[in-house]
């Protein structure tokens, strides 16, 4: 018999403290044992980054990494993007380029997008393009998934700027 | 899909580590990027009953050129990738980064995890073989160092004992005036290599060749060092003849079999292409 694990992990600004088995992938202890389903279960093989969420701000896949792993580490999922009831601008992005179709790869897409920006404030198409290839969008909707990234990148941009003013 | 149970221990320093792996060998794992071992358990292709995570072990995370180039253990590709050290000393590995897997597994993923993993369809293990690299390794009371030629044995297989831990790839000095890069056809962002080429050259005073590496990815049991091909460049002139003698025997050593991403002759007539390429963008670079 496997002993779980007590583990510690920041999650959207939160400690969250739990036993886990160690076997536990990340994406299921944070749809399971947080409730938090914004976190999507595409192909489970590590091909498509429905699952993608924020590591220490780093994006990774939460299908291939173990939550015992996570311990003492901050995670961002895509209910952490807003802040006190405000949109992210990626979050605006999305809605107002019409960046997401059936929504599935949403997720995943917009963290990407939120963690490029942080990066790369003004990312080029093809910058975008780059940050994305490893997420599928099955509806192929990566025109607009593109446009949404720039549009978030100039939203982040006139606030930036509104705030030096 | 759900992995077998195992126990998981983190350890945070090496001596701890590997006196775990002494205690349970075999039926152990070292996790660092997890981007192979992971999917592997997923599948339940690997099963280990232990999982020594190494990333809380401080001071694997470093490339430090010294003499020569070390990459620690928990060196990500995304690292590589970043590193301007990388892109203005070696160019094949600066090639290679941002063509391996996708943006979030190489985010995780480490070089030295990549060539312990050994899947022949592997990039870093073709860019180590070209540069002459060798893996550092150690267990609980030794140290050796192995050479990547024999480093990786075949499918899977590498010559690390259980008790060894690979902490690191050095990676030998590759003088001031080289060639380098990375060549991969690949069906899509993500997918394995169909067909890889890794060509490293150092250059003498006069321009010649004074070293030559080539190492090629997913057209064998292992990946392939492609030692005639070495021979003949390495003190040649990089002429229209030497370079298209070389891409044949780069086209001979290959052992490529067909499947989904194309038949045996096509992937052989891949390598040519892309080991001609390489040269020929060497030479005019040489010419210019």
């Amino acid at each position: 018999m496997v002993d779980n694990k007590s583990i510690s992990v920041t999650v959207n600004g939160r400690s969250k403290t739990t036993e886990v088995e160690p076997r536990r992938l990340l994406v299921h202890w944070i749809r399971e044992a947080l409730g938090l389903t914004g976190t999507h279960v595409g192909c489970d093989t590590s091909s498509c980054g429905a699952c993608t969420v924020l590591l220490d701000g780093t994006p990774v896949k939460s299908c291939t990494m173990f939550a015992v792993q996570a311990d003492g580490r901050e995670v961002t999922t895509v209910e952490g993007l807003q802040q006190g009831g405000k949109l992210h601008p990626i979050q605006e992005g999305f809605k107002e380029e019409h960046g997401l179709q059936c929504g599935f790869c949403t997720p995943g897409m917009m963290l990407l997008g939120a963690a490029l920006l942080e990066e790369n404030p003004d990312p080029s198409e093809e910058d975008v393009r780059w940050a994305i290839s490893g997420n599928l969008c099955r509806c192929t909707g990566y025109q607009n998934i593109v446009k949404s990234v720039q549009w978030a990148a100039k939203k982040a941009a006139s606030e930036q700027a509104g705030v030096n003013a | 899909m759900f992995p077998r149970s195992f126990d998981y221990l983190a350890p945070d320093s090496m001596d701890d580590a590997l006196a775990m792996l002494a205690e349970h060998g075999e039926d152990a794992k070292v996790l660092a990027g997890g981007q192979s071992l992971i999917p592997l358990m997923k599948l339940r292709f690997a099963a280990p009953d232990y999982i020594i995570d190494i990333n809380r072990i401080p001071d694997l995370g470093s490339i430090i050129e010294n003499g020569s180039l070390n990459v620690g253990a928990l060196v990500r590709t995304h690292d590589i990738e970043r590193s301007e050290l990388i892109k203005r000393r070696y160019p094949a590995m600066a090639a290679a980064a941002p063509l391996i897997s996708d943006p979030l597994v190489r985010n995780l993923g480490t070089v030295v995890g990549s060539l312990c993993h050994a899947d022949p369809q592997g990039d870093w293990a073709s860019v180590m073989l070209a540069m002459n690299a060798e893996i550092i390794c150690r267990t609980g009371d030794s140290h050796r160092r192995i050479p990547v030629a024999e480093f990786v044995q075949g499918p899977f297989t590498t010559s690390l004992e259980p008790n060894e831990i690979a902490t690191g790839v050095d990676i030998p000095d590759p003088g001031s005036d080289t060639y380098g890069t990375y060549m991969k056809l690949e069906r899509k962002v993500g997918d394995f290599a169909s067909v890889g080429v890794a060509v490293h050259l150092s250059f003498d005073d006069g321009g010649g060749v004074e070293r030559a590496g080539i190492g090629l990815t997913a057209v064998g049991p292992a990946n392939i060092k492609a030692t005639e091909a070495e021979r003949l460049l390495t003190g040649a002139e990089l002429d229209g003849g030497t370079i298209a003698r070389a891409a044949d025997l780069c086209a001979e050593a290959a052992n490529p079999h067909s499947d989904q991403r194309g038949s045996a002759e096509y992937k052989r007539a891949i390598v040519r292409v892309f080991v001609s390429r390489a040269l020929s963008a060497a030479a005019a670079g040489k010419a210019a």
